[in-house]
């Protein structure tokens, strides 16, 4: 098996690659925490105990029996809302993290393969969105193009990528001389089969790493935009609860610690499962 | 490494382009009339007739670009029609609130967690470092203006401790060191939530993978193989180098904390650029939103160049050619 995967061929090494991951304790809590939470955000309808978009109770209850987690101000169930909220925000962050992996990996992979001109005006652009407040340059742009759930998700993407090309670049630029792709040329590889067929996918593990990470970055960008007033108003976000607990702060706390700790617990499973892959990956190649 | 100086600010003037040239593409790619967004919700069709031109919009698109590029560089981001005045007007009252917000911060954020960092990287896996390394981790991982509102309901609320809105008291001190120790009072906490939130987590996670770094490189054997005692290795040969990825930092972890204070400001209804970008994403107040997006862009870009500055000052390894 050392032999094949000396190559980063990764399918040979998956089956070490999960006993090695799970077997680190965060990990194994991430991947719990996040199968409670994408548990939630799959059956959501099934789970919330009330409709989250109608009146339940009276307003601002504290939390009891009949409302977990208390009502808010136009009496809905908080707990339901959470649940809810659960699947808008995974949905969202995943969209995002997709959309940058994809731009990333096509941004990062072809200017670095060929070089030259391309490869310096792309690296000036990387270089204005690293540069450049990511959350200014979101709230811009959802506010122009308008609050829209969908909308939002793409502008989150195309803000994101530039840290996924710059990894892409520097994996090809070190991956392009390796022997094998001397080879794939020599047997007469066109450079979209080389860069896609041959580079991409033995270079691909910091992305996939990084990507991980990225989803919990969405996740906190969704629920800023939604705090600020950008979010959809057909969806139910944690941020948009946060916003509608903040006047309410002193009387009925418990309406803003939910939904933040909502959001801890969904960016602390992706970073612990991110963190969990890239310690699994580094170790199985030593 | 004046040469170098000059190359460096070259190269930023691309990056300051493409800030403006975004914009500008950004209101063709938005839904409806350049004109009347560049205007804000607030102006009357006369004031939009006269938008249009002022930046040539009935002329061909190249034509426009020109009169807009021509405007933003000569310092003119445009007219709040919600507050009637120059939108640069307006942003430049609210730099010093937000300028001390961030520093007083960073400030915080950065000694605190090289400090702690550095602390951590001598016993790695021990108690302190699983302990720190498990809170920095929280507070990374939960909302800016969550962590604010835990802080205002114990600071604040529960135990009446610090004030948890505005800059200063309404109608308290109007100088010298009562309205310093005022303003001292209300930037507690949101300085606080802003250092804990985002900066420190960032430095202490950087300085203690530095300081562990450094601690297996070659200089540090020979110091112990000279008979340097274990404090001095560590302080005079240890110490110096890690410190480097974290100035490195300094600089990159920037557009973040205005981003953070942004966020915060929000929270705690500091009077800075942050509440002034809220108040104007609820008034449709698009002037203002882009001349806030180039102001605070383009000071970001610059700020990060001086950072990138100091450390080539404070390191002369790295190669001063044209390569970045």
């Amino acid at each position: 098996m050392s032999a094949i995967s000396e190559n980063g061929l990764s399918v040979t090494r998956l089956p070490g690659f999960w006993a090695r991951f799970l077997r680190i304790p965060t990990a194994a809590v991430g991947v719990f925490m996040l199968l409670v939470a994408l548990f939630f955000a799959v059956f959501a309808d099934q789970i919330a105990p009330a409709d989250p978009f109608s009146m339940a109770a009276a307003p601002l209850l504290p939390p009891g029996p009949d409302h977990w987690m208390g009502t808010d101000p136009l009496g809905r169930d908080i707990l339901s809302q959470v649940i809810h909220g659960t699947r808008v925000s995974f949905g969202f962050a995943l969209g995002a993290a997709a959309l940058s992996f994809v731009l990333g990996a096509i941004f990062g992979a072809i200017p670095g393969y060929f070089g030259g001109m391309l490869d310096h005006l792309m690296s000036r652009l990387l270089e204005f969105f690293m540069m450049i407040p990511m959350l200014f340059l979101v709230i811009l742009m959802t506010a122009l193009l308008g609050a829209n759930i969908y909308v939002a998700a793409i502008v989150v993407g195309i803000t994101i990528w530039p840290a996924n090309a710059r990894i892409i670049r520097a994996q090809v630029l070190s991956l392009k001389k390796r022997t094998y792709v001397k080879a794939a040329r020599v047997a007469g590889a066109g450079h979209m089969k080389i860069l896609f067929g041959h580079i991409l996918p033995n270079g691909i593990q910091p992305l996939v790493v990084n990507s991980t990470l990225q989803v919990g970055a969405a996740i906190l960008l969704e629920a800023s935009l939604s705090f600020l007033g950008l979010g959809d108003p057909n969806y139910i976000s944690w941020g948009q609860m946060l916003r509608d607990a903040q006047p309410y702060l002193a009387i009925r706390p418990t309406f803003s610690i939910f939904p933040g700790l909502a959001v801890g617990w969904l960016v602390i499973a992706v970073t612990l499962v991110g963190d969990g892959v890239n310690a699994a990956l580094n170790r199985s190649r030593s | 490494m004046g040469r170098y100086i000059l190359l460096r600010l070259f190269q930023i003037i691309p990056t300051i382009l493409l800030i403006i040239v975004f914009n500008f593409v950004l209101v063709r790619i938005a839904p409806g009339d350049p004109a009347e967004i560049m205007a804000g919700d607030f102006a009357t069709p006369e004031v939009v007739e006269t938008i249009r031109v002022k930046y040539g919009l009935d002329q061909p698109i190249f034509t426009q670009l020109v009169a807009y590029l021509k405007a933003v560089l000569t310092g003119d981001l445009g007219y709040s029609f919600d507050y009637n005045r120059p939108v640069l007007d307006v942003i430049l009252e609210r730099i010093p609130a937000t300028l001390l917000l961030v520093l007083t911060a960073q400030f915080v954020g950065i000694a605190l967690g090289i400090g702690l960092g550095t602390i951590a990287a001598r016993r790695p896996g021990g108690t302190f470092d699983i302990g720190l390394t498990a809170t920095t981790s929280l507070l990374y991982s939960v909302p800016v203006f969550w962590l604010g509102f835990v802080l205002i309901l114990f600071f604040g609320i529960q135990w009446k401790l610090l004030p948890t809105s505005n800059m200063r008291t309404i109608m308290g001190p109007d100088s010298g060191l009562p309205l310093i120790l005022d303003v001292s009072s209300h930037i507690v906490l949101p300085a606080a939530t802003l250092a804990l939130s985002f900066i420190l987590p960032t430095f202490f996670r950087i300085s203690k993978s530095s300081v562990l770094e450094v601690m297996d490189a070659d200089f540090i054997t020979t110091a112990r193989a000279k008979g340097l005692p274990e404090r001095l290795v560590f302080r005079r040969h240890a110490l110096r180098n890690a410190l480097l990825p974290s100035v490195t930092m300094i600089g990159l972890s920037l557009g973040t904390a205005v981003s953070g204070a942004l966020l915060t400001e929000t929270v705690f209804s500091w009077p800075g650029i942050g509440r002034l970008m809220l108040e104007a994403i609820g008034k449709r107040d698009y002037p203002m939103l882009m001349g806030i997006f180039i102001f605070t862009s383009v000071s970001v870009v610059i700020a990060t160049l001086l950072t990138d500055l100091v450390y080539r000052w404070l390191d002369p390894r790295v190669e001063l050619g044209g390569k970045t």
